[in-house]
């Protein structure tokens, strides 16, 4: 287990070990997300209240798990950073939160996309879309957090806090939105109910989700590499491989 | 407060290395008294949130109609956005002059533990920010055409809530503290953070005018205080290490 976590500290073993990993995780998010895309947007059937405007869901559905799922792992990272100082982590913590907030921003965007044929209006008030929201003001907070400091060890801590605080109040935030919007609730259709999707709609949803997770970790992974360059430019093991790729 | 027990009982604690002894409790009540003193000097800082608070509630029928009726479906929102804003405003200054001179790293190095310390900070803010404005509330809630019944609950609902608004800001606050210019990013991270606060502070004066049960609000409010009372000290201590060392 130290082993394992002293060997993690090392950007040099990060970097050669997501070298052999990165090429899979592109891979699968490009196989995924292509047959997901076709399966879901060609043969899967037509909804039959809402016609083929329900195939937004392929995007938007995949879009928002990510969402939330990375600022999660955003979290996690930051609190790795903070309890064993593993520099990695901050720097994936890092690259991941533009990544969430345009996670979020698709989410957002290809709701309200979805908003019209469905609700005849751009937006609503929806309690999912509000929690959707708050998680893109949220993300922004921290990208601007981390960009306010000039001291680079004091950014990625500041940040860690923040993402740490942020994902306690996210399910507060996310509970008392529901409850508020059922206190408030105007008359609305709801989105598709999730139980009673057919087999063939629901495969390549699942399908597009694996897909985005695949791709979320390979671009991780990916703009990790180039941070762990950026920051270690002057260690000798980075100056070395510049040294042969020149 | 915690840890009073030992010292109030009479029996001194032992003090380190002869210095001036004094335990948790001592050192908590004397930072609470020094800044409530300090505080208290400069009264028009104290009374500056309370009067943007009644100019923002005068915009509202200025900009909107000085119809009763709909002031009063307005009302509680109105005027808990407005108090909230009022309370985000003098959080900038929470750290800000103990960090200008040199108090914030005294407080750093006391034997006591950081977070009780800076829960006596906090403390001094509500009380001169929290709790006033909830005094003040029922008053322009006249103004409103805010129903007789609701008055009290909205003086309560704001006592509590804003003690959860202070230990969430004095995050934010921590963390923009060693920032030349904190104050716009300082709303950025906190409003997000602000939302569950405001819908069932907002909630428990409708619930009030509408003749609904006002004590399951309140009962939310007083357990979002007590999560914040527990967890935010430890997260402002963290931030305030971050902001002295960086």
């Amino acid at each position: 287990m130290w082993a394992f976590i002293n060997k993690l500290r090392s950007p040099k073993w990060f970097y050669a070990i997501s070298a052999r990993l990165q090429p899979w995780f592109w891979a699968a998010a490009l196989i995924l997300i292509v047959t997901g895309t076709v399966w879901g947007l060609a043969f899967a059937p037509a909804d039959y209240q809402q016609g083929n405007s329900f195939r937004i869901i392929y995007v938007h559905v995949p879009a928002a798990f990510l969402a939330q799922s990375i600022f999660v792992s955003m979290a996690i990272a930051g609190l790795v950073f903070m309890v064993w100082k593993i520099k990695v982590a901050d720097m994936a913590a890092a690259m991941m939160a533009p990544l969430g907030a345009a996670m979020t921003f698709i989410a957002l965007f290809s709701g309200a996309v979805w908003g019209v044929p469905t609700w005849g209006t751009w937006w609503m008030w929806d309690a999912r879309l509000t929690s959707m929201l708050i998680l893109l003001f949220l993300y922004l907070g921290v990208i601007a957090l981390r960009g306010a400091f000039t001291s680079r060890d004091s950014a990625s801590r500041a940040a860690s806090v923040l993402a740490m605080v942020g994902v306690i109040n996210i399910p507060i935030i996310k509970y008392s939105v529901d409850w508020w919007y059922t206190l408030h609730q105007p008359a609305t259709f709801s989105i598709t109910g999730r139980a009673a999707m057919p087999m063939e709609m629901w495969a390549p949803l699942l399908i597009m989700v694996l897909g985005f997770y695949s791709f979320f970790i390979a671009l991780t992974l990916m703009r990790t590499r180039s941070e762990i360059l950026r920051r270690e430019s002057n260690k000798r093991w980075v100056r070395d491989l510049a040294g042969e790729e020149r | 407060m915690m840890g009073t027990e030992g010292s109030l009982s009479g029996e001194v604690p032992v003090a380190l290395r002869g210095e001036p002894g004094g335990g948790l409790a001592v050192a908590f009540w004397a930072t609470l008294k020094r800044d409530l003193v300090l505080l208290l000097r400069r009264r028009s800082e104290v009374m500056n949130p309370l009067v943007f608070f009644a100019i923002v509630i005068t915009l509202f029928p200025i900009g909107i109609s000085p119809d009763p009726q709909l002031l009063t479906a307005i009302a509680p929102g109105l005027l808990w956005v407005a108090a909230l804003l009022a309370a985000l405003l003098s959080l900038d200054s929470l750290f800000r002059a103990d960090y200008d001179d040199g108090t914030l790293e005294q407080l750093l190095l006391t034997p006591q533990p950081l977070a009780m310390l800076a829960l006596a900070k906090v403390a001094v803010h509500w009380l001169l920010t929290g709790l006033p404005l909830a005094l003040m509330a029922p008053l322009l809630g006249i103004m409103l055409a805010l129903p007789a019944g609701s008055y009290g609950v909205l003086a309560i609902s704001l006592a509590l809530g804003s003690a959860s608004l202070s230990l969430i800001g004095a995050i934010g606050a921590a963390l923009t503290v060693g920032l030349s210019r904190g104050g716009v990013l300082l709303s950025l991270l906190v409003l997000p953070l602000y939302i569950p606060v405001l819908i069932f502070g907002a909630g428990a004066v409708q619930a009030a005018i509408f003749g609904d049960g006002v004590m399951a609000h309140l009962a939310i409010l007083g357990a979002l205080l007590a999560l914040a009372l527990i967890l935010a000290p430890l997260a402002i201590a963290a931030s305030l290490r971050i902001s002295i060392n960086g």
